[in-house]
């Protein structure tokens, strides 16, 4: 604990398993003194919080919720990393009691570790309902630390908790000997292998019996760490050790700590544990419904309708709302400007319509993400995400993609940003790579404004099945993308599936909500630079070089349309599609306003007739269907560009999702003119 | 002795042999999936794979890819 001025401060992490409670915890703790962003260099989310306890000012840190701490996905590297090298000054973990045996593993893996474990048995109140009882006295003598029962759903718990905390961080750091015994030989190597430890300077802020285990349990991260210190000769003394010791185990090392930490476990809850009979659990019965092998996937396909619905319906108003807020915006910003002695028609034009009117553009369907995000969560909290993975596995498994996959590529047909972000279920980074990377594929509803007016214009009478068709088109894309992307850049299968069911469990508004905010203004935040700068290069390209006020047709983005447009004259479309494709970079349901804008037509709108007429003049029914394919298939907006940036930390991904979104999109539409004039249509 | 993969569900096995090697077999094992661990195949997915099983009190899916390299025996 460090002593800054008055205050004391005190640093503690909560660690644990997936659907242990762990964010109800860290949401009781910290109230609404919380702060969201990302671990230095990655994409995993790092949240931490304050609060104050008799003096003491406590930073809690939220790791990342891991089955263990040998790094098998980022997440657990994170959480690893936070644990042995930043050594908080207690590290809370939180143990689901209705699942005690195999939540227990990684507090064995905390102890063994040398952080200053207090133990959280949450969930007790399902336990008792499983018929569980758990001696709570001879678990804490056994581990040698604090162990607090709790159910934080209900607040239970919680300021014995904190006086828990307390007590940990301002207790006398002795040595605890909570250590398993892995039987003679092991031991004898571990002893031996110590020592060595011990006379490596830089590896003395580690504990040394850890760092021994991790030498034989060949854990890559830490043999790096020992090698970094100076100190090959311990990795290859270990490298002995383990040839000899797997001789005389019929069994490899890994294995063997690993069974080892079980029998612990198991015989730790011999002694304290009560198994209650198995129960047949209400979420037993709610499993035989949802996943059932006939009505498992209706059921799902429905959920998700409704929630599409739901979304919808209560998103139009804000979206409404924001319209409305950002053209009163828009128009008392210029008296404003003035009243503060700006003048510059060049700064009016750029404030209100570059960056208020951009980011209206996109800022519109923020409504629309922030429900996305309201529904993951509650798909996540009530257990179903896992269900739904599990019953569309096998498809995804074919295209090579996998089950987790699949709720995130359903959400693009709502929002791409949403759905992009909604990838880090997945722990497989190429998996998720290929996710994110088909994506935008899926379309999502801004590009249905586009398909409104192009399907009323071209197509009258079947512009039902048009539209279906770009829906349709989409998927297939997305399928054959997937399987490009698997056989050329990420070659080899999907990872394996090992995928925890929990039990389901009612979801609460709030930690929903929470969830809905932190991730919406996560977006807002990761995504809001790439957005802003993109409306501005877009302002300027459209205003210039004549200067505000000056005719569309004289400016770069005129230029650029005209430079651009016998790339795109095999299609038949004129320069002013080029311009309304590139102002769609924006904003997809942009185009609709662009053509508005070329046609002098005002406020007008997908279902504007006159639009329609105009779109004549320029667009056969052949080339409009592969100018609505290329819309579908073109980056789909800024803020997905910006979310991929975000989700994937890469400009090499990014850029190169765009590259071959557009030229996807060149090619489809090339293919459907050449098929559409060789069919005979015009 | 059988492979998990072809336990019907209902059933009840013991993990004989762990044969999924690397850092997913890493990974199963700190799921519980040691030898001598008692498992129970709740069911298979409406698709044919992947399959649920039970294990210390919990709930885990694992593709039939992977529970073909698991051997065990039925147990009841």
């Amino acid at each position: 604990m460090s002593r800054g001025g008055k205050t004391r401060m005190a640093k503690i992490a909560l660690a644990g398993n997936p659907n242990v409670g762990k964010t109800v915890i860290f949401n009781e703790l910290t109230g609404s003194r919380q702060h969201v962003g990302n671990w230095p260099g990655v994409t995993v989310e790092k949240k931490s919080g304050k609060y104050a306890y008799r003096g003491i000012e406590i930073e809690v840190i939220d790791l990342p919720g891991t089955y263990s701490l040998s790094p098998y996905s980022i997440d657990e590297k994170v959480a690893r990393d936070y644990i042995v090298e930043e050594k908080p000054d207690a590290v809370v973990n939180i143990v689901d009691a209705s699942n005690i045996e195999r939540n227990l593993y990684l507090t064995v893996q905390l102890l063994e570790a040398g952080a200053n474990v207090v133990v959280a048995l949450n969930m007790m109140d399902e336990a008792e309902s499983k018929g569980m009882k758990i001696d709570i006295g001879r678990l804490s003598d056994i581990l040698k630390v604090p162990v607090v029962p709790m159910v934080a759903v209900k607040g239970k718990g919680i300021g014995e908790m904190k006086d828990a905390i307390y007590e940990e961080i301002t207790r006398h750091k002795e040595h605890r000997h909570m250590a398993i015994g892995y039987g003679k030989d092991v031991e004898k190597a571990i002893v031996s292998l110590e020592e060595d430890v011990e006379r490596c300077p830089t590896l003395r802020k580690y504990r040394k019996r850890w760092v021994a285990i991790k030498l034989l349990e060949e854990d890559r991260e830490v043999i790096g760490k020992v090698k970094d210190a100076g100190c090959v000769h311990i990795v290859k003394k270990a490298e002995n050790i383990k040839k000899e010791l797997g001789k005389k185990l019929d069994d490899d090392l890994e294995t063997y700590f690993a069974d080892k930490r079980y029998e612990f476990v198991d015989d730790a809850l011999s002694i304290v544990l009560v198994k209650g009979k198995r129960v047949w659990t209400f979420s037993d019965m709610l499993d035989k419904v949802l996943t059932h092998k006939i009505f498992g996937i209706p059921i799902f396909l429905a959920m998700m309708w409704a929630a599409f619905q739901f979304t919808f319906a209560v998103a139009v108003p804000f979206m409404d709302a924001i319209d409305i807020f950002f053209q009163w915006l828009g128009e008392v910003s210029i008296p404003a400007l003035n009243s503060i002695w700006i003048t510059d028609p060049a700064i009016h034009s750029l404030v209100s319509e570059g960056i208020i009117g951009g980011l209206g553009s996109v800022l519109i369907f923020l409504p629309n993400i922030f429900l996305l995000f309201f529904v993951l969560s509650l798909m996540e909290d009530s257990g179903y995400l896992s269900r739904a993975a599990f019953v569309m596995d096998r498809a995804m498994y074919k295209i090579g993609l996998q089950g987790k996959s699949f709720v995130p590529m359903l959400l693009g047909f709502g929002c791409n940003v949403p759905a992009i972000m909604a990838t880090r279920t997945i722990e497989d980074r190429r998996d998720r790579l290929i996710t994110i990377l088909v994506n935008p594929l899926m379309s999502c509803s801004a590009r249905l404004p586009v398909y409104i007016l192009f399907a009323g214009a071209f197509f009258v009478g079947i512009e039902g099945s048009v539209i279906f068709s770009m829906y349709f088109m989409g998927i297939l894309l997305a399928i054959v993308m997937a399987v490009l992307l698997r056989r050329f850049l990420f070659r080899g299968k999907p990872s394996p599936l090992i995928m925890e069911m929990p039990p389901y469990r009612m979801p609460t508004l709030k930690s929903s909500a929470i969830h809905m905010w932190e991730k919406g203004s996560m977006f807002l935040k990761k995504a809001g630079t790439i957005i802003f700068l993109g409306v501005v290069i877009i302002w300027f390209l459209s205003t210039y070089p004549g200067g505000p006020g000056s005719d569309i047709e004289t400016s770069y983005v005129a230029t650029i349309g005209h430079l651009v447009q016998p790339i795109f004259a095999p299609l038949g479309w004129d320069w002013k599609a080029a311009i309304a494709l590139i102002f769609g970079f924006i904003a997809k349901e942009i185009v609709v306003g662009a053509y508005g804008t070329f046609y002098g037509i005002s406020n007008a709108d997908e279902e504007s007739a006159t639009l329609r007429g105009e779109l004549h003049n320029t667009f056969t029914p052949v080339s409009a269907y592969a100018f609505m394919a290329f819309v579908l298939i073109y980056v789909p907006c800024l803020a997905t560009i910006g979310t991929i940036k975000s989700e994937t930390g890469s400009w090499k991904w990014t850029l190169f999702a765009v590259a071959y979104m557009v030229s996807l999109a060149y090619m489809v539409a090339l293919v459907i003119t050449t098929v559409g004039h060789l069919l005979g249509f015009a | 002795m059988t492979r998990l993969s072809h336990v019907k569900p209902g059933k009840k096995a013991r993990i004989v042999h762990m044969g999924v090697k690397g850092p997913a077999g890493r990974r199963y094992r700190e799921m519980g999936m040691v030898r001598g661990e008692i498992i129970r195949v709740i069911r298979v997915a409406p698709l044919g794979d992947p399959i649920e099983i039970e294990l210390k009190g919990y709930h885990l899916s694992l593709r039939k890819e992977e529970a073909e390299l698991i051997i065990v025996k039925v147990i009841g």
